[in-house]
């Protein structure tokens, strides 16, 4: 057997830089490597010509220094002797918490939605797409300033809540007169312990030992039931029946925290008109107000989409399949359905929870005094520092995303199909 | 056991080297699925390389046309050596046509776009003339009727008979068939033999991965038994069949032809 | 006994009982199936009630006719539907309209903005109806007999009108005779638009046009002997050379030598929809094939352009847009030489193309994983090169799988055009809207305002979404 040709000599030539896969890689990345660090030395150059120029450094320390503007929605204490740090730690738990219910609540309705758009029924899946068409095709922006708008204007004035003797009031209060509505806010009850357990103060940072109480006995509940499921299923699994749980569930999720509570003496302050304002109760500011409905609104629409598209995504032939082999469709739904279309839906519907978290910056249309509000906005302002200000937000609002994305990941990964 | 239907006057073998494959090996990370793979084709060869799953055989046939990279040794196409060079890398697998188990047609395109696209972009040729050829090949697989359709409105058989058409526009001179037959239904498995077949009868140097036996006694002068990685047996196929030496072999053909 | 049966007289289809079909058993399928469901549509049907009722009287009293204000509007209502009568003040938008579409334009040029709303049309024409002759020359013939009519309304029968007239009845005869010609007023669109819009000299537009030419130039002179990517990188370089250095004195020569200019329109005058359109608009077209090339960069098998690609992505979908855009106008200064001069809206453009850049090669990254591996196989198989096969194989398929995603972040990108009065453009949304609301004669007006508004951008979206379902239908060739 000879060879057809020589083996190859290893000589090297400057072609090979283009036409060998070995090299040519290496080229285009030493290229692209000294066109990205010539753009970057060029903006660095520019800003540091440019800070010089405005007599300006880059120094974070203007985050010890005393803000001296005020929060009205503060979570953690806060007072406008304090440092601008913590104003942007006040902002960023206003951010979450926006976040947080937002998003709570537009799953709830959304799911709602979603199954309804579904349905069956001629005139509700009308209704349900009339909705969602008209709430996904109009900005986001609108509906915050239209809420707020409408809850700032057509609300009444506090001192037309204002009872005179023999005369009826201009305006009531809602739900059995625990709260009010007025243009400036929305008073609810709020509620109070009478033998609450003593709060830590750590460091800075007060903590509520009632409230790590409450979470710890629901969690504690949670995990009960999760205990109480796997054992009904080792039953199922040894003697074939199922037993009937569903009020021991009941029974563990709430009596805990309901005796908790109770044991507490936990009771309501409610909102009463005196003087000239309401006195009593938590003001909520219609600027939190308007951007979670509004938010809520929204988001609703795009995760009934979701919802919707995850349930038809499942083939047909599944629950026809499951049919067959004699479920019935309660468990279908549960065995065979909602798992698959979990699986399509739950990706798309944590990136939508990302993208409303990023949106909650919007309530700069309505001065709500989140992350952007304080740090991007009157500490901005105040402190002039705008290349700290925005690079410590963009920072945090990132670190927000990629830490909400590697959730999605790690369900990603775990609920992967076991393909070949 | 030649089938008198098969003319066999074009079929032979010539004494010009078409593919040289020296002391090739190749690993997956660490898992060596070529072992020391040492093979000559001459052109107007029909070789028929046939092996449990996993033995290698679709990988040697994607080495040859550089879908896979090989880590040692050396492969000679035409007198090419496939090497890190993109330039060899074009002009071999411009030569060098490819079917493929699954036929990978371009959803996208009609069957005449499909068939005219790689002529046009990468020969070079005039539009008119790339479809006249594609025309002539879609007579030639019997299915001219299908040229405006899309490859999802086609059969299992028919797409895999397209996919051949649209190498040979290509007009290689060689030709490799990595599982032709094995996505396909039974009844359809026949007409993408029949052309692979009339392909023979032309002279073309073929390399077919398949286990249609029928097949390899029918065409191939030469079937090459893998296992593990490595070519086990060669040999012309009535020996083959009739005769086989290694025990593997054996096996592998009783496996296969028991039922 | 014999049991063989042999049917001799077929039977005729019958139509089903009535009870089976019909108007009855339609509401009985539809409306009443069952306790729960005809729960659900009692409740539906009095959500409507109550919608209707509470807006009906508002709507019926509207106030469309001359009113100048407020209160205006109230005495009217009043006087027709009693005191306590509530009513739509429309009256306001009939008054203030020019406001919300062109801003603060100046109302003897309001035939420039029309005319380029005009040819946009024209422009998508061969993008939209790729291969319906009819549907373009009927989209150029009807466009332009509505851009008349909208020029003849703005500043009556005048020398522009005869101009649009000219130039639409000859863009739909190239439709009709030759519509691939169309494409090339595609290509000119931007510039002619970019002139129409801010005015100036003609020959700013047609020297920066040039650039392009040097680039194509350059690239017919490198890709043979380097490759397609060095030819459109040095070519890149080439023209971006031209457009920093050049571009100027060779505008100012020719203006010099024939001097042919519109009146120039500063920036700060954009505003309402005119703006949401400029801004939406051209991010859309660059940020497509931005997005495209990040997503090829992201599964690039080079380390460096896949890690730089994928930081680039991740960092703009971590941060809110109006980081961005506040970026666009507090930092931007910071980065580039002292002393330049960069216009708010090309800044806002940039910052947010790149914004939805990173989110159509998110988009267009699903599309390309859905493809399966064979059809790589192939392309190389056939000898195309990595550009050819992206172009011929890849691509047109990706894309198509991720029209609905490219659509929808379009339509993003379009609502999101209204964050643009956070750095003190005048949107229609809040920016136009904040200023009619602050004038003491319609002081109290919210719904109408954010109705008429709202109702445009519904028109808009809802319109992209739908063609991008006709788009999806149309394109479906494979499976069956």
């Amino acid at each position: 057997m000879t060879l057809a040709t020589e083996p190859p000599k290893a000589n090297f030539r400057l072609g090979m830089l283009i036409y060998d896969t070995r090299y040519r890689s290496y080229t285009i990345q030493v290229i692209v490597l000294i066109l990205v660090l010539m753009g970057v030395a060029w903006l660095a150059n520019n800003t540091i010509e440019n800070l010089a120029a405005k007599d300006k450094d880059i120094n974070f320390g203007f985050l010890w220094n005393r803000t001296g503007y005020d929060i009205d929605q503060h979570l953690i204490p806060y007072t406008n002797d304090d440092s601008h740090f913590r104003a942007l730690l006040v902002g960023l738990c206003n951010t979450l918490v926006v976040a947080l219910v937002g998003c709570i609540l537009s799953t709830v309705l959304g799911v709602i939605i979603g199954v309804l758009r579904l349905s069956k029924n001629w005139l509700v899946a009308r209704l349900m797409t009339v909705y969602i068409e008209i709430f996904r095709n109009v900005p986001l922006l609108l509906w915050i300033i239209l809420v707020y708008v409408v809850f700032s204007e057509t609300r009444p004035a506090p001192k037309d809540f204002k009872i005179v003797e023999g005369k009826v009031s201009a305006a009531h209060m809602n739900f059995f007169d625990t709260i009010a509505v007025t243009n400036r806010g929305t008073n609810v009850p709020a509620p109070l312990l009478t033998n609450p357990l003593p709060t830590v103060h750590l460091g800075f940072l007060p903590i509520s030992l009632s409230l790590i109480a409450v979470i710890a006995v629901i969690a504690a509940s949670i995990y009960a039931n999760i205990l109480l499921r796997r054992r009904t299923k080792i039953t199922q699994e040894a003697t074939g029946i199922r037993p009937t749980i569903w009020w021991k569930s009941v029974l563990i999720l709430f009596v805990p925290v309901v005796a908790l509570l109770f044991a507490m003496g936990l009771h309501w302050e409610y909102p009463v008109f005196k003087g000239f304002n309401f006195n009593g109760g938590i003001n909520i500011a219609h600027s939190f107000t308007a951007l979670t409905i509004a938010l809520t609104l929204y988001y609703a629409s795009v995760i009934a989409e979701t919802v919707r598209a995850g349930i038809q995504a499942i083939n047909r032939g599944q629950s026809e399949a499951s049919a067959a082999l004699g479920i019935r469709p309660g468990r279908t739904m549960s065995l065979v359905i909602l798992p698959q279309a979990l699986r399509v839906i739950i990706p798309p519907l944590i990136s939508q929870y990302l993208s409303l978290t990023k949106d909650t910056s919007l309530g700069i249309a309505v001065s709500y005094l989140d992350l952007r509000g304080t740090l991007g906005g009157i500490t901005l302002n105040q402190t002039g520092r705008e290349l700290e200000c925005m690079t410590l937000m963009m920072l945090i609002y990132l670190i927000i995303s990629l830490i909400i994305s590697a959730v999605m990941n790690a369900y990603n990964a775990s609920v992967k199909l076991k393909e070949r | 056991m030649a089938d008198p239907a098969i003319d066999r006057s074009k079929m032979k073998v010539s004494d010009e080297i078409a593919i040289q494959i020296t002391n090739m090996n190749k690993w997956y990370g660490t898992f060596h699925v070529l072992r020391d793979i040492n093979m000559t084709v001459n052109k107007g060869e029909r070789i028929v390389i046939c092996g449990p799953s996993g033995s290698g055989k679709s990988t040697l046939i994607r080495c040859i046309n550089r879908l896979e990279e090989h880590q040692q040794g050396q492969i000679i196409v035409d007198g090419t050596e496939l090497t890190s060079d993109l330039k060899n890398i074009d002009k071999v697998r411009s030569e060098v046509g490819m079917v493929f188990q699954h036929f990978n047609l371009f959803p996208h395109l009609t069957i005449l776009e499909n068939l005219t696209l790689a002529p046009i972009w990468v020969r070079k040729v005039p539009k008119k003339e790339a479809e006249e050829t594609a025309m002539y090949f879609l007579q030639k697989v019997k299915i001219p009727e299908q040229a405006h359709k899309y490859p999802g409105q086609l059969s299992g058989g028919q797409q895999q008979r397209v996919a051949i058409a649209r190498s040979l526009c290509m007009k290689p001179r060689i030709m490799l068939f990595d599982e032709p037959t094995s996505a396909l239904d039974p009844e359809m498995i026949k007409e993408v033999l029949d052309t692979m077949i009339s392909l023979a009868e032309e002279g073309m140097t073929m390399l077919c991965v398949t286990h249609e036996m029928g097949f390899a006694q029918a065409v191939a002068n030469r079937v090459i038994f893998m296992d593990q990685g490595q070519i086990v047996e060669q040999n012309e196929p009535r020996e083959f069949f009739n005769n086989p030496q290694s025990e593997r072999t054996k096996l592998f053909l009783s496996q296969i032809l028991g039922h | 006994m014999s049991l063989l049966y042999v049917r001799r007289d077929m039977l005729a289809p019958q139509a089903p009982p009535t009870s089976q079909s019909g108007i009855i058993r339609w509401l009985r399928d539809n409306l009443f199936k069952g306790p729960f469901n005809t729960i659900l549509t009692l409740l539906a049907a009095w959500v409507l009630y109550e919608l209707v009722t509470l807006s009906w009287p508002w709507l019926s009293n509207g106030v469309w006719s001359d009113a100048n204000s407020m209160a205006d509007c109230r005495a009217i209502v009043a006087a027709s539907a009693g005191p306590d009568a509530s009513g739509a003040c429309w009256a306001m938008i009939r008054e203030r309209w020019p406001q919300f579409i062109f801003g603060f334009y100046p109302p003897a040029l309001w035939w420039r903005p029309i005319l380029a709303f005009g040819l946009l049309f024209v422009a998508l024409a061969p993008v939209l109806y790729s291969d319906n002759k009819r549907a373009m020359s009927w989209l150029c013939g009807v466009v332009g007999a509505l851009t008349v009519l909208c020029l003849i309304g703005a500043d009556g029968f005048s020398f522009h009108t005869i101009l649009a007239i000219a130039l639409f009845a000859g863009l739909t005869a190239i439709a009709t005779i030759k519509p691939r010609a169309l494409l090339a007023v595609t290509m000119l669109f931007p510039f002619v638009a970019l002139w129409l819009l801010w005015g100036g000299s003609v020959w700013g537009p047609i020297t920066a046009l040039l650039g392009f030419t040097v680039m194509v130039v350059v690239y017919g002179f490198v890709a043979p002997k380097l490759g397609p990517v060095m030819g459109a990188s040095i070519g890149f370089i080439a023209a971006c050379l031209w457009w920093l250095f050049v571009q100027s004195y060779v505008s100012e020569a020719w203006q010099a030598l024939l001097p042919f200019q519109l009146t120039y329109v500063n920036s700060d005058k954009f505003g309402g929809f005119l703006l949401a359109f400029v801004i939406g608009v051209s991010s859309i077209s660059i940020s497509l094939p931005l997005g495209i090339l990040l997503a090829l960069g992201r599964r690039s098998d080079m380390f460096l352009v896949k890690t730089l690609s994928v930081g680039f992505i991740e960092f703009v979908r971590g941060v809110p847009l109006i980081t961005m855009l506040f970026t666009a106008s507090l930092l931007l200064q910071y980065f580039l030489p002292p002393q330049t001069k960069f216009d708010l809206i090309l800044r806002v453009v940039i910052l947010v193309t790149i914004f939805s850049a990173a989110y159509n090669a998110e988009v267009v990254r699903g599309g390309l994983a859905a493809l399966p591996r064979g059809q790589y196989e192939a392309a190389d198989a056939l000898g195309l090169d990595y550009w050819q096969a992206q172009r011929l194989i890849i691509m047109p398929q990706a894309l198509k799988i991720s029209i609905p995603g490219i659509v929808s972040t379009f339509i993003g990108l379009f609502k999101d055009t209204t964050l643009v009065s956070f750095v003190g453009l005048a949107d229609p949304l809040r920016g136009i809207t904040t200023i009619v609301r602050a004038d003491i004669a319609w002081k109290g007006i919210y719904w109408e305002p954010y109705i008429f508004v709202g109702a445009i951008f519904f028109i808009v979206c809802f319109g992209m979404s739908r063609y991008s379902m006709y788009l999806e239908n149309k394109l479906k060739t494979d499976h069956r």
